[in-house]
């Protein structure tokens, strides 16, 4: 083969590299989902248009963003900290709801307290929720009685349906009952938020959030002993490391997070409890993560990618009638290219 | 509780029950073959949406129902063609899967939202229509894809236990190596096991749409895909076991529907959390024991042994 | 039926391969008979595993060529072997354990009905069964059989698909004396209806007992051939290990020496545990092992040997009795705490049980030490590296690069890096599982030389294993597993392999000594 300039760069720079690769993957995927679109009668040309359009072309396109890499971040990492172990979190989804509705059921409990107290307050309540939520299926596995995949999976579907009960029922709304949404949170319950955006402190919390991660991955002795897990559980377990505490605590403080962005949902962007509080935020930050490796900083470029993913899923809804769940297939595509890529790496040299 | 609760409870177990036990049948083959598809509930969304608007296209709801069954094969062949010939980890795409099926459905069906169709013709036998009992609800009054689906059920453990195909399919589940020494394709089984498993998951996907509910909607599987997962352990890999572990998630989901078509005060979010629940107890309570049963390749992926 | 003296069934001739910088086969001949056992033997990596495997169709030979019938072939699938009626028994046994005999059987077989006949299959196993000695019931799971019905069921599976030469790797390697003996009146059986036989194996006695003519092959090539009643020990053990005699030597080592003051290290009282799925539960055992004694424990696979090691590294928790450790209740402590306060261990396959292969070596010296080197939430790794680098040197191992996956390493670097790792600390008690299998005779005698100066030096050791030579070698006391309870004590010497094997397959009940 002749050695080009061009791979000779290549070859040297792996980061280069990466981003060639995460580029062509990406480049890939919307091929794809443009033929799609095509067969289905829509224009995916115009539809990329409109969505970089209201996203990267100016500054509240670009806010918003950032507003929605807030949740992807944290659920990135709940599925990331688990998934160091060789957990599967696919909970994601159900932790997020289960923060929210912990906080909001701290703000409701102390809705005459001071902000100083109750916005801590608040945010503890979501994290529990959520690593509560985690922290069953984590009880379960470290049991060795249900595998963590499944059971995070079905408590998906469980958390959504507590958040109707009270949304429907204690917390209706009293001035619109139509509208499946809870009455408003205190204002001292609700995160500040920054510039005249829906920016909000959650940002400040995923950030910190991935920062936490990275430092105890990398520069801890609890990172050694998660990744030995990860690699190889029954020797670490011979080796004398507490197995079973590591996978409840590992699920619980990666659903603690998801709960976080479920808190960040609820006090910083609806400023109440409402039905449908993500798109399937949980979900994304699955992908997120997996894609990313876990790695910290792959976590946020993927975030990033995932932001404008799901504003073109909005896009497409609102100037071509398209619903918002077809977005899925641009998600799938981008999968099923790395999952048969990497395969490819793994087994023919 | 009286007699017509009772007899009205049942035949609710059958009808939610049919579509549980055609996807149980057919994650059941697939899992023998050692592959798992955590990406049921996508075949099942793409069964339910391409069996409705072929039907609301064409009037046909035969037609329709046989749409739904290729499709489901077509995406399994798909997902095979990631875990068994790119050796793809199988968890992470059956998620995939979901995903492509949560995002091929609602394209396909988007047309169709609200569309009326006349849904799979459904008949009872005269001489049971004379009992009093019978009469006064849906007991017996069935379609197709119902009537047929125990002997379904049989033919399906048949052809897993009593034929050299099924040895060879549980075989691959089982130790791929040992298979592949006694000269069978392991890949060859996997794609037949997966075919199969994905028209019988598109089947029950359409019986949801063209039997159920005759409505398309946005993620109307509900999870039933997960469900199933479970009910595949629940049953211990048994065709016939499966049986009755559908109807059990079909009784609980028509005991669900009852109560709230009675009024009861029990919250309907509650009750709707019912068959999550069930399943995770149920899972619990079968963590033990079910080990055994268990495909032992189910989830390894085999890089032949050259 | 066929004799001796007609045309050989097989003949290899020249046959070589080399796999990188090792000539696996050197110009090999060898020729196979109706009616015969023709028995290849030689150390590990003396080339008979390669030669089977080329004749097996495993593997394409560099250059060579094999007949049958007096016609050249190639064989370049396990498929084609079988198709000029080659069969083989591997160490391995290609067998399911959840499906059924008859269920692996009809697997195998190449004329099997698209609708399976169970009871034809039946009739045919049984058949064959009666005939040469395999009976076994076909419709059990191969999950309930022992070792050596596995082994018939492996047998049976090549006659039904009228197999006529049979490969036999390394048979007798998991079986117990008598079961030996019923392998040999199965090949007696077979032989007589005029099958070939080719039994690979490594062991002197057996081969001068059953075998008609003997091949010696030593690193790669054929150094010796012997007609039944030509050879004795002597003559082979030179042929096989060529000019180096050290390893008949290695016998002297063991002292018998129990210390007088003999203070318990370990002790069991009664222990039991319970089991799940396909464990084997524990039944009352009392085990005491004293500082500086090697304490041997034998069984048949599955007797709770895995079970016993995990018991006392705290790995498994105890339902009835207690565990003392250097005189203090252990029955509840931790893993950690146990290793924390001196116990080590050593099992077969690092990478299974005691190394994270994708981690670097590094990193893996610091897996299992506890809390001695703890610093905040960080680890002081310069501590580690001192004290492993005094490890290394104490025991005149190399020291590898750190930094490097350990997986990359090589089995005996591997092996070396866990065993330095175990030992650093001083260990007051080793437990070794299986702590050879899979080491190559080098790397299995160096080990053995460790645990043996680790007992001089003071510590009590716990030497599982499933080889009785490895065991009489090594052992300052032997026990006998079998089921779950200890079933026969002996000091050294003062036991017959053939008492032992009958208490190993619980054909005899001994009370504990």
């Amino acid at each position: 083969m002749p050695e080009g300039g061009l791979t000779a760069v290549l070859r040297r720079s792996t980061a280069l590299r990466t981003t060639v690769r995460h580029c062509g993957i990406g480049v890939g995927a919307l091929l794809m989902f443009a033929a799609i679109l095509l067969a289905a009668g829509k224009d995916p040309l115009k539809a990329y248009v409109d969505t970089f359009h209201y996203t990267l072309a100016n500054s509240y396109g670009f806010s918003e963003l950032l507003v929605r890499m807030t949740p992807l971040l944290l659920a990135a990492v709940a599925v990331a900290l688990p998934a160091r172990l060789g957990l599967i979190n696919v909970g994601g989804e159900g932790q997020l709801y289960m923060g929210a509705f912990m906080a909001s059921a701290g703000a409701f409990l102390l809705p005459t307290a001071p902000r100083l107290i109750l916005l801590p307050f608040v945010a503890f309540m979501g994290f529990m929720g959520g690593a509560i939520w985690a922290a069953i299926p984590g009880i379960l596995r470290a049991a060795k009685l249900v595998n963590e995949t499944i059971s995070t999976l079905l408590l998906n579907y469980v958390a959504p349906l507590i958040v109707s009960y009270f949304v429907f029922g204690l917390w209706r709304a009293s001035e619109n009952s139509a509208y499946p949404q809870s009455s408003p949170f205190p204002d001292a319950a609700l995160l500040p938020s920054f510039f005249n955006t829906r920016i909000h402190a959650g940002l400040l919390i995923a950030v910190v959030a991935l920062l936490a991660y990275w430092l105890l991955l990398e520069k801890t002795r609890w990172g050694v002993d998660m990744r030995a897990i990860g690699g190889n559980a029954e020797a670490a377990q011979r080796l004398g490391i507490p197995v079973p505490a590591w996978i409840v605590t590992a699920l619980a403080v990666g659903g603690g997070f998801a709960g976080l962005a479920g808190m960040g949902e609820a006090m910083g962007i609806a400023g109440r409890l409402r039905q449908g509080l993500s798109p399937g935020y949980g979900f994304a930050g699955f992908l997120i993560a997996w894609l990313a490796g876990g790695r910290p900083l792959g976590i946020v470029f993927m975030a990033f990618l995932f932001a404008i993913i799901t504003s073109a899923g909005d896009t497409l809804q609102m100037t071509q009638g398209v619903p918002y769940a077809v977005v899925n297939i641009l998600l799938a595509m981008i999968l099923f290219i790395v999952l048969a890529r990497r395969s490819a790496g793994g087994t023919s040299k | 509780m009286t007699t017509p609760l009772i007899l009205g409870l049942l035949a609710g177990a059958i009808l939610s029950g049919t579509s549980l036990l055609y996807a149980t049948l057919g994650e059941t083959i697939a899992e023998r073959s050692g592959i798992v598809n955590l990406g049921l509930e996508g075949i099942l969304l793409i069964g339910a949406s391409v069996g409705f608007s072929v039907t609301a296209a064409s009037g046909n709801a035969w037609l329709g129902l046989f749409a739904a069954g290729m499709a489901g094969g077509l995406a399994n062949l798909l997902f095979g063609w990631l875990v068994v010939t790119r050796k793809a980890n199988q968890l992470a795409s059956g998620l995939a899967m979901m995903f492509f099926g949560f995002g091929a459905s609602a394209l396909i069906g988007a047309r169709y939202v609200g569309a009326v169709i006349v849904g799979l013709p459904k008949w009872r036998p005269s001489w049971l229509a004379g009992f009093r009992w019978v009469k006064a609800t849906t007991l017996f009054n069935y379609d197709l894809l119902t009537w047929v689906a125990i002997p379904v059920a049989v033919l399906v453990w048949w052809a897993l236990f009593r034929t050299r195909w099924g040895l060879g399919v549980r075989a691959v589940g089982e130790s791929p190596a040992v298979a592949f020494a006694a000269g069978r394709n392991p890949a060859v089984l996997q794609y037949q096991a997966l075919s199969c498993g994905g028209v019988l998951g598109g089947l029950a996907g359409a019986h949801l749409s063209l039997s159920l509910t005759l409505t398309w909607s946005e993620y109307m599987t509900a999870g039933r895909g997960f469900i199933v997962i479970a009910l595949v352990i629940f049953s211990k890999w048994n065709p016939l076991r499966a049986i009755a572990a559908a109807l059990l998630f079909g009784g609980a989901e028509s005991l669900q529907l009852q109560m709230q078509a009675r009024g009861s005060l029990i919250s309907p979010f509650l009750l709707d959390m019912s068959p999550y629940i069930l399943t995770l107890i149920i899972l619990v309570a079968w963590g033990g024991s079910r080990r055994l049963a268990a495909p032992a390749g189910l989830g390894r992926t085999f890089y032949g042994s050259e | 039926m066929s004799s001796p003296l007609a045309a050989p069934l097989v003949e290899i001739r020249g046959v070589s391969k080399r796999y990188g910088a090792v000539q696996a086969n050197d110009v090999v001949d060898l020729s196979l008979y109706g009616g015969e056992v023709h028995a290849l033997l030689g150390e590990n990596g003396a080339g008979k595993s390669t030669l089977s495997r080329i004749l097996y169709g495993f593997t394409r030979p560099d250059s060579g060529e094999i007949f049958l019938n007096g016609k050249a072939v190639d064989v370049h699938s396990p498929r084609e072997a079988r198709s000029h009626r080659i069969g083989m028994v591997f160490q391995n046994f290609m067998l399911i354990p959840a499906l059924s005999v008859l269920e692996n059987i009809a697997l195998f077989l190449t004329d099997l009905p698209a609708v399976l006949r169970p009871e034809a299959v039946g009739k045919r196993i049984f058949e064959f069964g009666e005939r040469f000695g395999l009976t076994v019931n076909p419709h059990a799971p191969v999950r309930q059989l022992s070792v050596g019905d596995r082994q018939k069921v492996e047998i049976l599976k090549l006659l039904l698909a009228e197999a006529r030469i049979l490969i036999f790797d390394e048979p007798t390697k998991v079986l117990a004396p008598h079961e030996v003996d019923a392998l040999f009146r199965v090949f007696a059986a077979l032989k007589a209806e005029g099958f070939a036989i080719l039994f690979i194996t490594h062991k002197l006695r057996e081969v001068i007992r059953c075998a008609d003519r003997i091949t010696v092959m030593r690193q790669g090539r054929v150094v010796g051939g012997f007609g039944s009643g030509q050879a004795d020990v002597e003559t082979l053990v030179t042929m096989m290990f060529g000019e180096r005699g050290e390893i008949g030597a290695t016998r002297q080592a063991g002292a018998t020496r129990r210390p007088a003051e003999a203070r318990p290290i370990l002790e069991l009282r009664g222990a039991s545990s319970h089991a799940t799925g396909s464990e084997t539960p524990l039944r009352g055992l009392e085990l005491s092992i004293a500082a500086g004694e090697i304490v041997g424990v034998a069984g048949v696979s599955g007797s709770g040997q895995k079970e016993l090691g995990d018991l006392i590294l705290g790995l498994r928790s105890l339902s009835a009795g207690s565990k003392w450790f250097c005189g203090a209740n252990a029955s509840s402590w931790s893993i950690a705490r146990m290793r924390e306060s001196g116990v080590a261990f050593v099992p077969e396959d690092p990478l299974v049980m005691a190394a994270v292969g994708g981690m670097s070596v590094r990193e893996n010296l610091s897996l299992g030490t506890g809390r001695r080197y703890r610093s905040g939430v960080r680890l002081d790794w310069s501590a580690l590296e001192a004290t492993m680098n005094q490890s290394f040197e104490a025991l005149a191992f190399p020291i590898p690069p750190l930094d490097p996956p350990i997986g990359a390493l090589s089995g005996g670097n591997l092996q070396r890096v866990v065993i330095a790792r175990e030992m650093a600390h001083e260990p007051k008690l080793i437990v070794a599982l299986y702590p050879t299998r899979g080491l190559d005779v080098r790397s299995a005698a160096s080990l053995r030389h460790l645990l043996r100066r680790a007992r001089d030096g003071g510590s009590g050791v716990l030497l599982i294993s499933e080889d009785l030579d490895e065991l009489a070698e090594m052992t300052d006391r032997l026990l006998v597993l079998f089921g779950g309870a200890l079933v026969g004590a002996f000091s050294r010497g003062a036991w017959q392999p053939e008492e032992v094997g009958h208490l190993m397959t619980g054909s005899k009940e001994v009370n504990v000594a």
